[in-house]
Parts: structure tokens; C-alpha cells; sequence
């Protein structure tokens, strides 16, 4: 009984997996900032997992990759987010049913 | 990795973190959506922690669910009551299959290939080395990061400022 | 203290935890069971002490407030009011915890839940003794960061689901409050463990032991950022503009009533300590008091400043008038936030002299503490006296309904001011 690399991959893609889904077919527009969310964190999780179990001459650098990536995240998400107050604003909704149009 | 513990943490922190991901999914209130999120952050951090990544999970915790959920919770308050029931979108069936499709896919590959395992025990001290990586292989992308950061700031208050322009009222 | 010391030698814990610990692995238990007891016994340790602190200083707090306010405090129950905690727990335990109707009934529950716990968990990391750490993490000063900002995600829970406005508001102004200072607190942090070159905590109190220096003497700044940072995170007098009863009613926690309440109440100690341990950890030399732990127990001389670092914070309540949110935010953007980030850049040239120019730890350190205490008297006055330039003068003003009323009844020159 032990665990491998395969086991992080497979929770790795089931995350990913329900990332894209909730990222897909959400309504509100935050629901969809939190599937991406999810993306990442599934992607990093299997860079951790790589660096662990992988031969390397740098085994680091998984981690150092996934520091980058939280940054990035973190940047991206408050872009987003005051996106989502903007949109609120103009349109007075944030159903992406309802903002497919770029005129009216 | 062969040691009780290191399996039972395995499979009770994958069950939190995709059980959460699924609550995630299929919960009909957002802000109980949210707090779904921060636990299979904090589920994450733990996986981190079983693959002796300390730094990395202890960043997780500290910017995923102390900071990006701070501000996924502002934006849902500041946002119509009326889209707060976390409702599909039409396109929920062509979405399901795809993410069935990338499950499958992602699995089959990580499943199949040939990975080359190497029989390292597990890192000892992972937070010195990133640091000189940081400052000596990878200084440039850390650099860019940081302007990065500061545009996204300066950006996001930019973009809710209130309209410019306060009328002064009488003189 | 050495390794293999008896298992009666109270100076260090460690010992005797060490001796059950061989004992348990001569009796043939399979391999994980010493590792499983040591982590229960040490749980076990910090849930009794927490507990048994927080009960005592119910009274403690209480008494002195009321003698530095010239009045005496609880004196009732029990011989000079000594069984005033005992009293309380059991009012708070037989107290009906209401729900209100529209409440949200699972963050309801779960907010007292999610704010006591991360204030548990950080005592794991923090060493009372030697050989007394619950688990000495290679992170362990970004742990207590990382830990200590759950708390705004449980301070939110409190606000929302109590469909109450004022809690709403009052967790709203909390959260900003609690993130302004976390970015003070990571900064200040960040200068110590420069000094010490790791984060570990058991690493920086062997560091102030070995240099025989404790590093509130070369950090001045990052000490005031950090006293006052935990000022703000323990949400205490004078910055408990979140539960200020004067004013917002109870803040994120109005709803909440009997065992809930008692959950904040605990959480609001709990911190407190957490805080003070910290600070003592990392500027105060933690459990070691420059030679003389070979008589003390290590654990005593620990406790004896954590609890001399609370007393200042009661003092600190009983004597300050309480701050209000938009002199704390600027308080920290504009005055702390600047300090700090000088701060690091003076400790991490100080570091860099000390490396490039080979001096020996006798010569370099007395010369770092002159240059930081000069520097941080200088910054603080200078630019204290600099921020208050700044200020806008204030010009009272009339209000609008009482200058239209003035003119209509008394004519147009009473509409002036």
C-alpha cells in the first residue's frame, strides 16, 4: 500500500477536471473566477508532485515554479474581482448569460 | 512513500480536497461555495505537506485562503443579491463532458507514460533553496513578478475608483 | 541542557517526556507509538495551559483595569472575587446560544469554531523550553503568519451570518484592519529572521542565546511594529474598534450568545498569548535569560515574560482611549508600512556589512544596536513630525440645516459661522 506519483496526478486531473467545469458552466462571474482558482491549484499540485518524485538535477525548481504561479494567481484574481465590481456598475448584473453582447 | 501515516493523510486530505471541489460545484449558495473553495485550499496545503513541500504549503495557506479568499468574499458582497444562487449556465452538459473528457485524458496519460522516479526521500529543507533560486537562477521572472504585482494593484483601485470628480456643493 | 538528563529534571520538560518515551519503546510497541504519545502529551500540555491562563487572566485583567481606572473590580465571588472566571464559564456555559431565525445556520456554527482553532494551533510552533516544542517547523515564523490570517476569513463567517448590518459592518472594518497589519507584521518578521537566518523558531532563541543578545536590542523598529501590530490583531484596547460597545454595538460578534460567545471571548485571550509568546520568542530570547536557565526552568522564565508582555497590553487597555478605523489605517499605511520596509533594508545591509567586512559578532552587533536605535529615534520623530505637516487644517463648520434655519429666523449674518 503505498502512493506514487500516478495517485497526485489522478487527484491533480479530477481537480483540474471540476475546475474547468465549475470555470464553464457557472453563472456568476466570481463562480467562474473560483473554477479558475481551482485550475490552479490542481496544476500546482502536480508541479509539487513532479518535483518530488522526478529525477532532477534541480528538483527545486517545481516549487520555485509554483511560488510564480501563487503570485500570478493572486495578481490575477484582484484584476478580476474589481472587474466583477466594474461589470456590476455598467451592466447591473454579473450573469454571463446576460453580458454576450458588447452593445446594449 | 510506504508509511501508514503518509497513505491515511493521502487519502483523507484527496477525499477533503475533491469533496470540497465538488461542493464547490453543486452547493447553491455562493458564499457557502466559497467557503468550500478555502477548504480544499487548506486540503491542498495538507497534500503539500505530504510531499514535503513546507514553504509552498504554508504560502498556500497564507495567500490562498487568508488573502484571494478575502477578496473573492468582497466581490460577492459587493456584487446583486440576485446572482448569488450559483446556478448553471445552458452549456452545463457540453461543459460536463468536456471536463469528463480532460479527466479521462489527464488520467490515461498520467497513468500510462514512464515516468523517471528517482529515489530521492523527500527534501529536508525546501525554503533556503528556493531563496537562492529565487535571487539567482530565477531573479528575473521574480523581478518582472514584482512590477507585475504592482500594476495589478495599481489597476484594480484604478479601475473602482468611484467617477472622478466630486461636485463641490454651493461654492 | 544535556540529552541524557534524568527524567526528573524539571528545568526542561523535555526530559521526562524524553525518559516515557524510551520507556514506552522498551515495552516493544511498534514504532509509531512513541511518536503518536509525544505529539498527544505535548496537545495535551498546551490545551491545559491555555485554558488554565485564560481563566486566570479573567481575573487578573478585570482587577488591574479596575485599580489603574482607581476602582476595584470584581471582589464578589469568592474571596476578592478569585472565582470571578469560574463564575463567567459557567454563565457563558448555561447561557441559551441563540440562533436567530435568518441567520445563516452552518456559518453560524462554524465562525466561533474557525476562530478558536488557527489561535490554537499556533502555540505547536512555539518553543517553551529546549526540548519543549509540540513541532519545530522548519517555517515555523511563516506558519504563525500563514495561521494568523485565517482569522479574517472566520471574522467574516461571524459578520455575514448573522444577517445583521452592524455585524456586517463591523466585520467589514475588522478584515481591513486585520489585512493592513498582517503586511506590517510579515515586514517586521521578515528583519528578524534576517538576523537569525532562519525561520525556525527554536533556531532564533538559540541564535539570541548563542550571541548572548536579545534581539529587541538591534530591531527597535520591528519591535513597535510588532507590539503594535499584535496590538491590532488581538483585537484589544485601544484598537477593538471591532467589538468597541460603544460604538458598533458588538461588532462581528453581536449575535452570538452563551458557549459561541465564550468561543470569541477565548479566541480574544488565546491570541493574546499567542502574540506575547511570539514577541518573546523572537525579541525577548524566549526561554533562555543569558545563563541564568541552568537554575530556572527554562518553561518558568518563559512564562514569567509572556505574561510581563500581557500585562503591558492590560496596561496598555486601561490607560488608552480607544482609536478610531480611519486613524488606524493611516496609522499603519502611512506610518508603520514606510518604517518597516526601512527597516528591512537597514537589517539586510547590516547583514551584508557583517558578512563583507569579516567583523567578529563583539565589534558588529553593539555597532548594528547603536545604528538601529539611532535610526529608529530619528525615523519616528522625523517622520511623525513630517505625517503631521501633512495634516489638513480643520475648519468647523456649521451644519447645513442649522445655517439655513439661522437664516431664515435670525437673518443672513447668522448663517455664517
Amino acid at each position: 500500500m503505498s502512493v506514487d506519483l500516478e495517485h497526485y496526478l489522478m487527484v491533480g486531473a479530477v481537480l483540474f477536471a471540476i475546475g474547468l467545469y465549475v470555470a464553464l458552466a457557472k453563472r456568476n462571474f466570481v463562480a467562474v473566477l473560483m473554477g479558475i482558482e481551482l485550475m490552479f491549484n490542481a496544476v500546482n499540485l502536480t508541479f509539487v508532485a513532479f518535483s518530488r518524485f522526478v529525477e532532477s538535477p534541480n528538483p527545486l525548481d517545481g516549487h520555485v515554479f509554483v511560488v510564480f504561479v501563487i503570485t500570478v494567481a493572486a495578481a490575477e484574481a484582484a484584476t478580476a474581482l474589481a472587474l466583477a465590481v466594474l461589470l456590476y456598475r455598467v451592466r447591473g448584473t454579473i450573469d454571463v448569460d446576460r453580458i454576450d453582447l458588447l452593445k446594449w | 512513500m510506504d508509511d501508514t501515516g503518509t497513505v491515511v493523510a493521502f487519502y483523507v486530505l484527496s477525499a477533503l480536497t475533491v469533496g470540497s471541489a465538488l461542493g464547490v460545484v453543486v452547493v447553491r449558495n455562493l458564499i457557502h461555495a466559497v467557503v468550500f473553495l478555502i477548504l480544499s485550499f487548506v486540503g491542498v496545503a495538507g497534500l503539500y505537506i505530504t510531499l514535503s513541500a513546507d514553504f509552498v504549503a504554508v504560502t498556500q495557506v497564507l495567500i490562498y485562503a487568508g488573502a484571494i479568499s478575502v477578496l473573492i468574499l468582497f466581490a460577492i458582497v459587493l456584487t446583486p443579491r440576485g446572482d448569488r444562487d450559483n446556478q448553471e449556465t445552458f452549456l452545463r452538459l457540453p461543459a460536463l463532458l468536456l471536463a469528463g473528457l480532460v479527466a479521462f485524458t489527464l488520467g490515461y496519460v498520467a497513468i500510462d507514460t514512464e515516468w523517471a522516479i528517482s529515489d530521492r526521500e523527500g527534501f529536508e529543507e525546501t525554503a533556503s533553496v528556493i531563496g537562492e533560486a529565487l535571487l539567482d537562477k530565477y531573479v528575473l521572472p521574480f523581478e518582472i513578478a514584482s512590477v507585475l504585482l504592482l500594476v495589478a494593484m495599481i489597476g484594480a483601485i484604478v479601475l473602482v475608483r468611484p467617477e472622478s470628480g466630486v461636485e463641490e456643493a454651493g461654492e | 541542557m544535556r540529552l541524557d538528563a534524568d527524567w526528573y529534571d524539571f528545568r526542561d520538560l523535555g526530559n521526562s517526556v524524553g525518559a516515557l518515551l524510551e520507556q514506552i519503546e522498551d515495552w516493544g510497541a511498534p514504532e509509531w507509538v512513541p511518536y503518536v504519545v509525544s505529539g498527544l502529551i505535548g496537545v495535551l500540555a498546551i490545551l491545559l495551559w491555555t485554558v488554565l491562563s485564560v481563566l486566570a487572566f479573567i481575573w487578573i485583567e478585570r482587577r488591574v483595569v479596575g485599580l489603574m481606572q482607581n476602582r476595584i473590580g470584581p471582589n464578589r465571588v469568592g474571596p476578592n472575587g478569585l472565582l470571578q472566571p469560574v463564575a463567567d464559564v459557567l454563565k457563558l456555559l448555561f447561557k441559551e446560544p441563540i440562533t436567530t431565525r435568518h441567520a445563516d445556520r452552518g456559518l453560524f456554527w462554524l465562525a466561533p469554531i474557525v476562530i478558536f482553532v488557527p489561535t490554537l494551533v499556533v502555540f505547536a510552533v512555539i518553543p517553551f523550553g529546549e526540548r519543549m516544542v509540540l513541532a519545530d517547523l522548519n517555517v515555523g515564523v511563516l506558519f504563525l503568519i500563514a495561521v494568523g490570517s485565517i482569522n479574517t476569513i472566520a471574522v467574516f463567517m461571524a459578520g455575514w451570518a448573522s444577517h445583521n448590518k452592524y455585524a456586517l459592518l463591523g466585520a467589514m472594518r475588522t478584515i481591513a484592519m486585520l489585512i493592513s497589519y498582517e503586511l506590517i507584521q510579515v515586514l517586521v518578521l521578515l528583519a528578524a529572521v534576517l538576523f537569525a537566518g532562519s525561520m525556525r523558531l527554536g533556531d532564533i532563541v538559540a541564535w539570541q542565546q548563542d550571541y548572548g543578545v536579545w534581539l529587541l536590542f538591534l530591531q527597535p523598529l520591528g519591535l513597535l511594529g510588532y507590539v503594535i501590530s499584535g496590538a491590532v490583531e488581538m483585537n484589544r484596547s485601544p484598537t477593538d474598534i471591532a467589538e468597541a460597545e460603544s460604538e458598533i454595538v458588538a461588532g462581528y460578534h453581536t449575535e452570538y450568545g452563551g458557549i459561541k460567545f465564550g468561543f470569541f471571548y477565548q479566541a480574544e485571550y488565546l491570541a493574546g498569548f499567542a502574540i506575547a509568546a511570539v514577541i518573546v520568542s523572537l525579541y525577548m530570547g524566549g526561554w533562555t535569560l543569558w545563563g541564568l536557565e541552568e537554575w530556572v526552568p527554562g518553561w518558568f522564565i518563559f512564562l514569567a515574560k509572556l505574561y510581563g508582555v500581557f500585562f503591558i497590553y492590560i496596561w496598555a487597555r486601561g490607560t488608552l482611549p480607544r482609536l478610531r478605523i480611519d486613524q488606524l489605517m493611516a496609522f499603519a499605511w502611512k506610518f508603520l508600512l514606510p518604517l518597516a520596509l526601512v527597516n528591512v533594508m537597514v537589517t539586510g545591509g547590516e547583514m551584508l556589512l557583517w558578512q563583507e567586512a569579516e567583523l567578529s559578532s563583539g565589534e558588529a552587533l553593539p555597532l548594528f544596536g547603536v545604528i538601529n536605535a539611532a535610526l529608529a529615534v530619528a525615523l519616528i520623530g522625523g517622520w511623525a513630525w513630517f505625517l503631521g505637516q501633512l495634516r489638513e487644517e480643520r475648519v468647523a463648520h456649521r451644519a447645513i440645516l442649522t445655517q439655513e434655519l439661522g437664516a431664515i429666523y435670525f437673518g443672513e449674518a447668522a448663517s455664517k459661522l
